[in-house]
């Protein structure tokens, strides 16, 4: 079986990589990691992880830089139903539309808006960084009930709000309810990060490769 | 609830660990990868390498220890230290490291604060602040571990780094950094109160109830301590454990 990182020039590719592994490994999964910017690589995979890091804007612009990637992410999320996780900026890129730096068109996979975290009421910091606790709303296979009240690394300003409210499969509170992860059909991902947030994050990571 | 966070560091020279953790279930006490390895799993929120190695043909071998740390630990990982250059950043953050510490090349020009932001974003962005009191309310500036003087006024260099694209400030306190008295909770305050981003309390940690300060006080997001961790004095679930007896949330 063939998990693609797909690489097209944002986020710590290699934190994410390892912890998968790790997930594969612990339990005796046959995974093959791969992180790639080549789009055969996403073709022949069996499942596909988005990292994201940075504005909306300059993750969207490196997934256009790629020739043939969109297309193939389509093809593979939307025609073959292939499972993929977005993490972070990677999840917001689902959406419909981006308002970071400019609007900007997402990939509209889940359609919504990805907007500034509002927290102007309150006098929390912006980004929103470190652990907080997450609260399952609606569970998937990947997002599941037990994960109630466990701690995830989180370190965003934006947030994505999804029409389908039925999508929102965590929320975590940060002055008001924060979506944490979205699950619409085979499209999983989260705006913490997994891969930073120890047990939880594997458990999710784990989850998301035995589907 | 977001919860304020405890971080260990690790000054590391030449690849081995300089203040070692006085554990004694440890292999190999200079080793960082298998001292931020215990620290992961105690229940550490982030753990940050301070990389002191004096010349740059040595400077690779940060980069080897945060490719092995990425393998063993599951928690962001920060390194500071000599960081000069866009490249170095990038070799940082491509080695597995979630964060970089900037310090001297922030103060020589705060340009190199919005260029790395731009390239890699403002989340992997610290700017490492080391004060000193000059007079009554008011800090300067100092580089070179406190030896050089700069003239800056340390509120508005950091209101200035936030503009720039600093994610998080890293708050130092030379004429506290060693004397296990405490933060400086002024200097905390001031800072905290002048900048939207959050603040990691750093320079004189000796007992717990100074991390209680630093938070309650200080209005720190987060807690950076080094020998009150690697001397054994207290373990990180200690630490919490106190804290949150204190009503201050924590991840446990």
């Amino acid at each position: 079986m063939l998990l693609t990182v797909v690489d097209y020039g944002v986020g710590n590719l290699r934190s994410i990589a390892k912890s998968i592994e790790k997930a594969n490994f612990d339990n005796n999964l046959n995974y093959l990691v791969k992180v790639s910017s080549d789009v055969n690589d996403v073709k022949k995979s069996d499942k596909i992880v988005l990292p994201g890091q940075g504005s909306f804007k300059a993750c969207k612009k490196g997934i256009d830089n790629i020739k043939g990637l969109q297309q193939e992410l389509n093809e593979s999320i939307i025609v073959k139903k292939k499972p993929i996780y977005g993490i972070c900026a990677g999840m917001q890129l689902f959406a419909t539309t981006g308002h970071e730096e400019e609007k900007t068109k997402g990939l509209n996979w889940i359609p919504g808006e990805v907007i500034k975290l509002d927290v102007t009421s309150s006098k929390l910091k912006i980004p929103h960084m470190g652990w907080n606790e997450l609260k399952v709303e609606n569970n998937s296979k990947v997002f599941e009930d037990g994960m109630n009240n466990n701690h995830a690394y989180f370190i965003h300003s934006y947030e994505f709000i999804p029409e389908n409210k039925k999508a929102i499969s965590i929320t975590t509170n940060y002055g008001k309810d924060v979506i944490a992860a979205v699950s619409l059909g085979n499209i999983f991902g989260s705006q913490f990060h997994p891969e930073k947030s120890q047990s939880t994050g594997l458990k999710i990571l784990t989850n998301f490769l035995k589907i | 609830m977001l919860k304020n966070r405890i971080i260990p560091c690790l000054d590391v020279k030449n690849g081995r660990v300089v203040k070692g953790i006085n554990f004694v279930d440890l292999k190999d006490a200079g080793d960082p990868v298998e001292q931020a390895s215990i620290y992961d799993k105690g229940g550490a929120d982030e753990i940050c390498f301070l990389d002191i190695t004096a010349s740059n043909e040595n400077r690779n071998t940060i980069i080897d220890v945060v490719n092995k740390t990425a393998e063993k630990c599951f928690v962001p990982l920060t390194v500071g230290g000599g960081i000069r250059t866009i490249e170095n950043i990038r070799d940082l953050l491509l080695a597995g490291a979630d964060k970089v510490s900037i310090n001297t090349a922030a103060v020589k020009d705060i340009n190199f604060i919005k260029e790395a932001a731009q390239k890699f974003g403002t989340q992997c962005m610290v700017v490492a602040v080391d004060a000193k009191k000059v007079s009554d309310g008011k800090w300067e500036i100092f580089t070179h571990g406190g030896r050089e003087k700069t003239g800056i006024d340390a509120v508005e260099f950091s209101k200035k780094a936030e503009a720039y694209g600093a994610g998080e400030i890293l708050l130092t306190s030379i004429d506290k950094d060693g004397t296990k008295t405490g933060y400086d909770l002024e200097l905390l305050n001031i800072i905290t109160n002048s900048i939207s981003v959050p603040v990691i309390a750093s320079g004189g940690a000796g007992n717990l109830e100074h991390l209680y300060d630093a938070i309650k006080t200080g209005g720190a997001s987060a807690v950076l301590a080094a020998s009150i961790f690697h001397y054994g004095e207290f373990t990180i679930k200690e630490t919490k454990e106190y804290l949150k007896s204190k009503n201050v949330p924590v991840r446990l």
